[in-house]
């Protein structure tokens, strides 16, 4: 009788605190709720937004949405390895070096139409996933460097191969101090 | 927290000061330089005038190469608030507008106005504005602005906005701290001109509106404050404060600190704290300006160091190449075992990689060291002694700042207030392990800052490719809705059977889809002949035109460029060929861009034709007929070359489809070769890419576009890694 | 030829690594010389086998890490390291008690951890730790002040035991430790450990030879010894090589500690004075404490770390079951010292507090 009183004291005893427990969780997570951006969102927030399509998916976003989902995270050739090692410390997984079948990553570049070639045919303008080419129908196109992310998509769909990529001029204020690269041109 | 103004004055009556925490006592070496007055330097053959001397925005240049200049003359001018112009520092000539090395740590070369000056030193006319209390604030501070004035103490902000503050002053602080050593253009500066930088002083009063005027000057400098008490005597409101020495007193932020106990918050400005800080040099600049006229085009410059002759200071013009002060001064390459200028001072200065490059606004010393004047580079571990800690006038943790920037982790580096550091150096000149921490903290301030802009444009990007989707679709939609209306249309005319305009919409538009079905059978037998024919007709027509044209290096030019072509073209048409089916391919390519593009499909079949046939004979048209309504102004002459450049372009237009084309075609060639020799990835890839178009045909063009993209993309990547493998197993010809 | 380019400063104090553990190094020099003066030549002999144990270590381990050991060598470091332990440990203790401590403290708790700059511990603390737990008769071996010693010893005796465990005459290292009357004597910590153990009050135990002094209570070898130190200590803080936080909040913490205790009950705890010069507090307070590859690098922050070693050293001294605490406290410190970093970071100029948000822009 008195081990069966126990039991149940105890029974009742735990479930109580279970309850209070439970309810003290439960008003925590609606109260102290941090709001977070969906992962895709921050996956998103860390590619480079060239849209070039080299992981093999059209744009970023929905790379980012099948890194979400679980897909290797080094086919970002543009990112290159500091892209890599950020994802990998979002997802926490191992950084891997990227996925060479995919690209290899090089210098900043951004496209450049000869002028004097271009046939406006507007080609590229359509390529151009951010709308980076300004032209018109049998009007010399040109690119706004500003806004070109040197996805390279441009260069093949132009029929007459006006379209360079060409490195971004180094300039002072983008110069990152490493002195001992200084291009030492001596004159005399 | 806020100290109020009277306490200030209080205490600054009672000669109390305040003090910032850290600091160092390197060696001053002054007296090196600062014994013998300001002297002048001749004037250098060429000056090398840099467009860019100030933080802001570059002006416009108002001169061009061979125009002859007088001394004072503005060679840029401003168009936007943060702009300054430059002027020549003498008469001459300018031979090249150029980039040239410019005074930046980096060196990296930019524009650059090139004086060769004719001796002369010939003033333009200048206009002073004496009565400037008399004359509206805007007009002083144009005046101010015109003459070219940017902060001559460091950073080199524009004077003219740094005096048209916002908000409310309480000080007006007069900065002769120069707290560097070896420096003493100030010291001498103040010594000579006491007067007129009173007068610049009594300028700003009269823009600012200070409660009161502060001139700091450090008590190293006794006859430089004595000279300045003197100077500012009659006003009761300036007052000329002896600072104790100790560096970097001269930092705005320190001075601001010992002066009047305030702080700038970070990332903001002293005229939060009510505080406006000009240097002297600026101030005698000013009064250059406007009771002279005369523009900034010369300031003082210390020539000093041991390697140095006759160490001093001498008046040189904006734009004298560093040889020529040193020159001057008599510069002893032989004391130094490879040759090192210092532009600054020897804690905040930086080595120039030339001596070509050019004194600007805020260069205040040109310092040659001996080699054991200067540290070496000896850089050691770590020993955590904190020494750096101890000397911070930021109160910052340089040495975990070290560890953060050393490591990359940028975001730690800004948790320790990366930003805050001013760079004034004191950590690494006492750090016992020699590690160079300021260059460290450089290091890292411009990842970040490339960073964050990097950051800014991909979010631009995003916003563009997604605002651009979003047009796309919409588009798309409004294709479809179009499309089911017409079709609607086309049913009711059927049913009707009676309204003439309907009834023709309707033929053209069955004409029009009749025609399309037509051009998606083409056999590319007749295709590929007509894009022949182009580019035969495009080499005709260059011959044609070829035969008009007298510059005989164009036509030698264009002949090369036709064969080129001709023999590209050859090859096409025998690849073509061999390659009916990737042709095809190729045709269907173009044909469902065009059908996803162009809206109205009447039009379509116009268009394509156009593209093959006609254009360069059109353009061609275009262009005569140019030339005739040119012909107006010129005489013959230009009714040649006119044609010829029209002729060189359409040749370089035609040239570039053949070859384009030419290579086009070579590619799917060794694409093929490939299919056949290796049954390699790509092989797998193209098959794909086929279906892909053969699906594009359906309803949903938009996202097939778009799968087909990325699959040409991959296939594109991976056929250039075969053609790699390709390539170094046999050597093979282009 | 090229320009030579170099990111400011271009200047430089001059006073690199190196100078700084030889001035410590010197610094050193006056409590040496006390130390041998009252307890023989062991304490040279120990210092001689520490240095050439240590730069033998430093030596060999750069070389396995493939280092250039020749700079690495001339810091001093090592040396100094070395010479902290030499004077720590009983000055007759056998040879290979200190080469083996000083080859523990250079190896494992210097190099293991990535060398000068990267060790968490003070290596000659971490390496007298492991020394008295290991071999803890050899370590407690302290002979009696010469001046109360009965059997007198000279330089050739302090080699002999060193490396026999006799000395030229043929005593043992126990018959040397006999004190004048007959006792086997101990330091001046130790006696009185024992003797509260054994139910003496403090102020009997004042009368005891060993604490023969001026000052009664204090010793004359351990008064001198540690005045010697003190003086290079102060020349240290004179230099600017130390800061004066660790050293005054480490005497604070203890003196603090000990006076309230000795007012609460002046028979069983023993006043601030004895506790300052009585074993290492002031060495360890000068010299070991403010090593700086292991000590709190923020003015807060060594204020906190200074006197919680302070705080320590009393607890283990009066509580614990060692006569002696330095070694223990700092390292028990060292282990805080991020935590104690973390938390004291100074205000940076123009922000509201260390956690980095800006002041007020409002004007007043």
């Amino acid at each position: 009788m008195s081990l069966g009183f126990a039991i149940l004291t105890a029974l009742l005893a735990i479930g109580l605190l279970a309850l209070i427990f439970g309810l003290v969780l439960g008003f925590a997570a609606v109260k102290f709720k941090v709001e977070s951006d969906p992962l895709v969102e921050q996956i998103d927030q860390i590619l480079p937004q060239t849209q070039c399509g080299q992981c093999g998916f059209p744009g970023c976003k929905p790379y980012a949405q099948s890194i979400a989902d679980g897909d290797e995270i080094n086919k970002c050739p543009p990112g290159g390895d500091a892209t890599i090692k950020k994802l990998a410390d979002l997802m926490g997984v191992e950084a891997k070096s990227l996925d060479s079948a995919h690209g290899v990553e090089e210098i900043k570049k951004v496209a450049y139409i000869r002028e004097d070639e271009c046939i406006g045919c507007t080609k590229c303008i359509q390529a151009c996933p951010v709308d980076a080419i300004l032209g018109a129908a049998k009007q010399m196109h040109t690119v706004i460097t500003d806004e070109c992310t040197g996805c390279d998509l441009c260069v093949d769909p132009c029929p007459v191969d006006c379209i360079d990529m060409l490195p971004l001029a180094n300039s002072a204020s983008s110069w990152r101090w490493d002195i001992n690269a200084i291009p030492i041109k001596q004159i005399s | 927290m806020q100290n109020n103004f009277d306490d200030i004055i209080d205490k600054l009556d009672n000669n109390q000061l305040w003090d910032f925490p850290g600091g160092v006592f390197p060696a001053e070496r002054k007296t090196l330089s600062n014994q013998t007055p300001i002297g002048n330097s001749p004037i250098p053959e060429r000056l090398y005038v840099t467009t860019k001397q100030h933080i802001g925005v570059e002006g416009h240049l108002v001169v061009e190469v061979g125009q002859k200049v007088l001394k004072g003359q503005a060679l840029t001018k401003s168009m936007n608030p943060f702009a300054v112009p430059i002027h020549a520092p003498t008469s001459g000539e300018i031979v090249a507008i150029q980039k040239h090395v410019s005074a930046h740590p980096s060196g990296l070369p930019e524009m650059t106005v090139e004086i060769r000056s004719d001796q002369q030193d010939k003033w333009i006319q200048l206009n002073p504005l004496v009565d400037y209390q008399n004359q509206p604030k805007m007009q002083v501070l144009a005046a101010i602005c015109d003459a070219g004035i940017s902060g001559m103490g460091g950073a080199g902000f524009p004077t003219h906005i740094k005096s048209s503050p916002k908000k409310d002053v309480d000080f007006l602080i007069i900065n002769g701290i120069e707290c560097e050593p070896y420096i003493t253009s100030d010291d001498r500066l103040m010594r000579e001109h006491a007067w007129q930088i009173r007068q610049g002083i009594d300028v700003l009063c009269h823009l600012l509106k200070p409660k009161h005027v502060l001139i700091g000057i450090e008590n190293n400098k006794p006859e430089a404050i004595e000279a300045m008490q003197v100077a500012c005597r009659e006003n009761p409101n300036y007052r000329v404060c002896s600072i104790p020495t100790k560096y970097p007193a001269g930092g705005e932020k320190q001075l601001i600190q010992v002066l009047t106990n305030r702080e700038v918050p970070a990332k903001g400005l002293p005229v939060d704290v009510g505080v406006i800080m000009h240097n002297v040099g600026t101030c005698f600049a000013i009064a250059d300006a406007i009771f002279s006229g005369k523009p900034l085009i010369e300031r003082v410059v210390t020539v000093t160091g041991e390697a140095v002759e006759k160490p001093g200071n001498v008046w040189a013009m904006i734009g004298s190449p560093v040889a020529h002060l040193l020159a001057h001064r008599e510069y002893k390459k032989t004391a130094q075992s490879q040759p090192n200028v210092i532009m600054g001072g020897p804690m905040m200065g930086f080595s120039v990689i030339s001596d070509l490059v050019p004194v600007v606004k805020t260069t205040n010393c040109i310092l040659a060291p001996t080699d054991n004047e200067i540290a070496g580079n000896n850089e050691q571990a770590c020993i955590r002694c904190s020494a750096c800690a101890d000397v911070c006038p930021a109160s910052l943790l340089p040495q975990q700042l070290f560890w953060h920037a050393k490591a990359k982790e940028l975001d730690k580096t800004q948790d320790y207030n990366l930003f805050d550091c001013i760079e004034c150096g004191a950590c690494a000149y006492v750090c016992p392990s020699e590690i160079p921490l300021v260059h460290y903290y450089r290091i890292a301030k411009s990842d970040i800052r490339i960073e964050q802009e990097e950051k800014q444009k991909s979010d631009k990007a995003r916003d563009r490719f997604e605002k651009r989707e979003i047009r796309l679709i919409a588009e798309q939609h409004a294709r479809d809705e179009k499309h089911r209306l017409a079709a609607e249309a086309r049913k009711l005319a059927m049913a009707s059977n009676g309204n003439n305009s309907k009834d023709k919409i309707a033929a053209a538009l069955a004409r029009a889809k009749a025609k399309k079905q037509a051009t998606n059978s083409l056999d590319d037998k007749q295709i590929e002949p007509v894009e022949i024919d182009a580019a035969n007709k495009a080499e005709q027509t260059v011959k044609t035109e070829k035969s008009d044209t007298t510059t005989k290096a164009a036509s030698s030019n264009q002949r090369v460029q036709a064969a080129i072509a001709r023999a590209k073209a050859k090859k096409v048409a025998a690849e073509a060929g061999k390659e009916k089916e990737i042709s095809q391919l190729e045709l269907k390519d173009k044909v469902e861009v065009v059908t996803v593009e162009e809206n109205k499909p009447e039009e379509k079949q116009l268009d394509t034709d156009d593209k093959v046939d006609t254009p360069p004979p059109v353009k061609t048209q275009v262009s005569t007929q140019t030339t005739i309504s040119n012909e107006t102004p010129a005489v013959a002459a230009p009714q040649n070359i006119e044609p010829t450049k029209a002729d060189v372009k359409q040749a370089k237009i035609a040239a570039a489809v053949a070859k384009a084309k030419a290579k086009r075609q070579a590619q799917k060639i060794i694409d093929n070769k490939d299919r056949s020799n290796q049954p390699s990835p790509v092989n797998v890839d193209n098959t794909k890419t086929d279906s892909q178009v053969e699906l594009a045909k359906t309803e949903e063009q938009q996202i097939e576009m778009k799968k087909r993209r990325i699959a040409t993309a991959v296939a594109k990547a991976k056929a250039k890694k075969a053609a790699e493998k390709k390539m170094s197993k046999e050597d093979k010809p282009s | 030829m090229k320009f030579r380019l170099a990111s400011s400063p271009h200047q430089h104090i001059r006073r690199d690594t190196g100078q700084v553990m030889r001035l410590v190094i010197l610094a050193l020099v006056p409590g040496v010389l006390m130390q041998t003066w009252f307890f023989g030549w062991g304490t040279i002999i120990q210092i001689v086998l520490a240095v050439i144990t240590a730069v033998a270590t430093e030596a060999a381990i750069l070389e396995l890490r493939k280092r250039d050991f020749e700079r690495a060598l001339k810091d001093y470091s090592a040396i100094l390291a070395a010479i902290l332990l030499a004077v720590s440990i009983p000055p007759f203790a056998p040879w290979w008690v200190i080469v083996i401590g000083t080859f523990f403290a250079i190896g494992i708790v210097k190099q293991l951890y990535g060398g000068l700059g990267f060790n968490v511990f003070n290596p000659a603390m971490a390496a007298y730790v492991m020394l008295l737990v290991s071999f803890p008769v050899q370590m407690t071996q302290w002979l009696p002040p010469m001046n109360l010693a009965q059997y007198s010893h000279d330089f050739m005796d302090a080699l002999y035991v060193v490396f026999t465990g006799f000395s030229v005459e043929g005593f043992s290292l126990a018959q040397l430790k006999t004190d004048i009357d007959g006792v086997t004597m101990a330091t001046g910590l130790d006696t009185v450990k024992t003797g509260l153990a054994q139910g003496f009050t403090f102020s009997e135990m004042i009368d005891f030879p060993i604490f023969d002094s001026v000052i009664s209570g204090l010793g004359v070898a351990s008064s001198w010894i540690t005045l010697s130190y003190l003086l290079g200590g102060l020349y240290l803080l004179k230099q600017k090589i130390i800061n004066w936080h660790i050293p005054v909040s480490m005497i604070m913490g203890l003196f603090v500690c000990s006076m309230i205790m000795s007012l609460v009950d002046s028979d069983l705890y023993p006043s601030s004075l004895f506790h300052l010069f009585n074993g290492s507090i002031i060495i360890g307070a000068f010299f070991i404490a403010t090593d700086p590859v292991s000590a709190s690098t923020t003015n807060k922050g060594r204020l906190i770390f200074g006197a919680a070693i302070g705080v320590w050293v009393y607890l283990i001294r009066e509580w614990g079951g060692y006569p002696d605490a330095v070694a223990f406290a700092v390292l028990i410190m060292n282990m805080a010292v991020p935590l104690i970093d973390y938390y004291t970071r100074p205000r940076t100029y123009g922000h509201s507090s260390n956690k980095g948000k800006p002041i007020n822009k409002a004007q007043s």
